[in-house]
């Protein structure tokens, strides 16, 4: 089926890849620690900061989207900022377009690793404390490991919702080929042009082959990582 | 090494006030399930901060509330046993053992082979344990722990969990561990047969407050803390050399009081036994008995006669430089006109080896 893809429809193909791959790996910490904070600290603000979370899952795309370009955009605070001092610039590029998946994945990705780390017992962990591991050390030498299978899940899933990401993507940082024309934006604009049908309909199957892919390996994935925690 | 520790902690409906004084050996806090066992030890642990109290290992200061001073539990090295274990899943046996020795201080400790050996888990090291059985578990806990190199041993229930079975399975090992590693044990159990095996010093609370402490022969000795602990398990400790293996199939024991006759007893000759001796077990005399069953008779005087509610009286005999416990009527009491100072002979209805070779103790 590769070799019958345009160069136009090969480089969505390959821009969504390269999107979601950044916006999984660079948000995987960030994810990490909000879920960590919200499973296991009291503090002033959690029900807040979990809202916030969340927030992307029900809002319209559309309006997270413009919440996006009003904040980084090059008029936006944050967008001017950041041009200023690091000379990054989002609104319509590429970067842009992965920081609207990886926002849009956000929720995913905290409720699968918090979900993990509620299952993890905290006694274990204070076990570790008294056989003198630091905080620090208890979170990497047991409550990292034993949370892998929900970080796995959660980057999985993050991982394919940012490839289906449309539309805060389209309404952030429009739909430039080659720049931050994804997947399903190229579809979006295949189906506007007479006879696009045929192109449409190829990137469709590769989108289906990717998310069935992604959910099997996730699948896979954390039933081995669970099977080798589960220590048998 | 010697332990103080002096807490005050207050819970709903339940306030802790306790202070004792561990000597080295093993220590055992008992109590019945609430009188606030656990929540000493964590606070020892370092894994509960107490409104108020001190505590002090060996003239370090790990708890000082009224200067503000705590040690969090990751520097204090003692190695806790778990009840329920707490071994990680994700690590296999060798690895859980060698988890504390990343963080211990460098130098000559524990070593792993050595434990391994002691508790007999040479053949689990490479397992996982989710494939081990709960007497397994404990005995890779207690190893843990050991291997951490702590300066001292906390138990909070460690065969609790377990089945008559694998405690009997386990508690040789805790016994030789007492007896080889001279690492001092902080034991909290609800079990006066652990007790009285296994400690040197009792710490014996109820509802949170100290009852009272002290050597194990004195404490489980003490007619006035008996109902504490439950009159049918009430009972002392006495230390006896195994003198002979008779023909019949019977031991003899030495005792400063008499003979003590056992079902054989697997100790070499020489060996001191700690027997344990429940006070409904012994009956009293004031004449040397003729004429009866039983084969152990003691000598001693009687030190203290106490009477509570009920028809029952707990009287305290002196024998040799140890003490037994005989619990009978008040009537009987009467009868045989006991009082401090009258002397006695104890026959002994039935006696229990508590622990094997108590070594240079006995």
């Amino acid at each position: 089926m590769m070799d019958s893809l345009t160069a136009e429809e090969w480089q969505a193909v390959a821009l969504s890849l390269r999107v979601s791959f950044w916006a999984t790996v660079l948000s995987l910490p960030l994810g990490i620690f909000v879920a960590y904070a919200l499973a296991r600290w009291e503090f002033w603000g959690r029900q807040l900061l979990n809202g916030l979370v969340h927030l992307p899952l029900i809002l319209p795309p559309v309006v997270t989207g413009y919440l996006l370009l009003i904040t980084f955009g090059r008029k936006g605070y944050v967008g001017q900022f950041l041009d200023q001092w690091f000379g990054i610039v989002l609104a319509f590029r590429w970067t842009g377009a992965a920081l609207a998946a990886a926002v849009m994945a956000f929720p995913l990705m905290v409720r699968a690793i918090r979900l993990a780390i509620e299952a993890v017992d905290p006694k274990l962990e204070q076990a570790a404390g008294t056989l003198g591991a630091s905080r620090g050390w208890v979170f990497l030498t047991v409550t990292l490991p034993l949370i892998l299978p929900g970080i796995v899940a959660g980057a999985i899933l993050a991982f394919a919702k940012a490839m289906g990401e449309f539309g805060a993507t389209i309404t952030f940082v429009s739909n430039i080929p080659g720049q931050t024309q994804t997947l399903p934006s190229a579809i979006y604009a295949f189906l506007q042009v007479p006879g696009g049908e045929a192109q449409a309909f190829r990137l469709v199957m590769i989108s289906i082959f990717v998310a069935m892919g992604a959910l099997l390996l996730s699948e896979w994935v954390s039933r081995a990582v669970a099977r080798r925690i589960a220590g048998r | 090494m010697t332990l103080e520790v002096a807490l005050f902690h207050r819970f709903e409906g339940f306030a802790l006030e306790v202070g004792f004084e561990a000597p080295p050996g093993v220590t055992a806090l008992f109590g019945r399930s609430g009188s606030g066992k656990s929540t000493v030890v964590n606070a020892v642990a370092g894994l509960l901060r107490p409104e108020r109290g001190r505590i002090v290992v060996d003239g370090q200061v790990l708890l000082d509330s009224a200067a503000g001073r705590m040690v969090p539990a990751h520097r204090r090295r003692m190695g806790y046993v778990f009840q329920d274990g707490r071994l990680f899943p994700h690590l296999t046996v060798r690895q859980n053992l060698l988890y504390g020795r990343w963080f211990a201080p460098k130098g000559p400790g524990a070593e792993l082979g050595r434990i391994v050996d002691l508790l007999g888990i040479g053949a689990l090291l490479e397992r996982r344990p989710g494939a081990l059985s709960g007497g397994e578990k404990q005995r890779v806990a207690i190893g843990r722990a050991i291997l951490s190199q702590p300066r001292l041993l906390l138990m909070d229930e460690p065969l609790a969990a377990l089945d008559e079975a694998r405690k009997a399975e386990i508690l040789p090992y805790l016994e030789r561990l007492r007896d080889e590693l001279a690492l001092p044990i902080l034991y909290v159990s609800h079990s006066l047969a652990e007790v009285a095996r296994l400690a040197t010093t009792v710490v014996l609370l109820e509802a949170g407050r100290v009852v009272t402490a002290g050597p194990v022969g004195e404490v489980l000795a003490d007619p006035g803390v008996a109902p504490a602990m439950g009159l049918r398990e009430a009972g002392a400790v006495i230390t006896a050399r195994l003198a002979a293996q008779e023909e019949d199939g019977l031991s003899r024991l030495d005792h400063a009081g008499g003979a003590i006759f056992l079902p054989r007893v697997a100790a070499p000759l020489g060996a001191s036994l700690r027997l344990r001796i429940l006070a409904r077990d012994v009956m009293l005399a004031v004449e040397r008995p003729k004429g009866i069953s039983a084969l152990t008779v003691l000598a001693g005087v009687v030190e203290e006669v106490r009477t509570g509610e009920g028809p029952g009286a707990m009287v305290r005999l002196r024998v040799g430089d140890e003490a037994v416990l005989a619990r009978i009527t008040q009537r009987s009491a009467r009868m045989l006109d006991l009082a401090p100072g009258r002397a006695v002979f104890a026959v002994l209805k039935a006696v229990s080896v508590a622990q094997g070779d108590v070594g240079g103790r006995g």
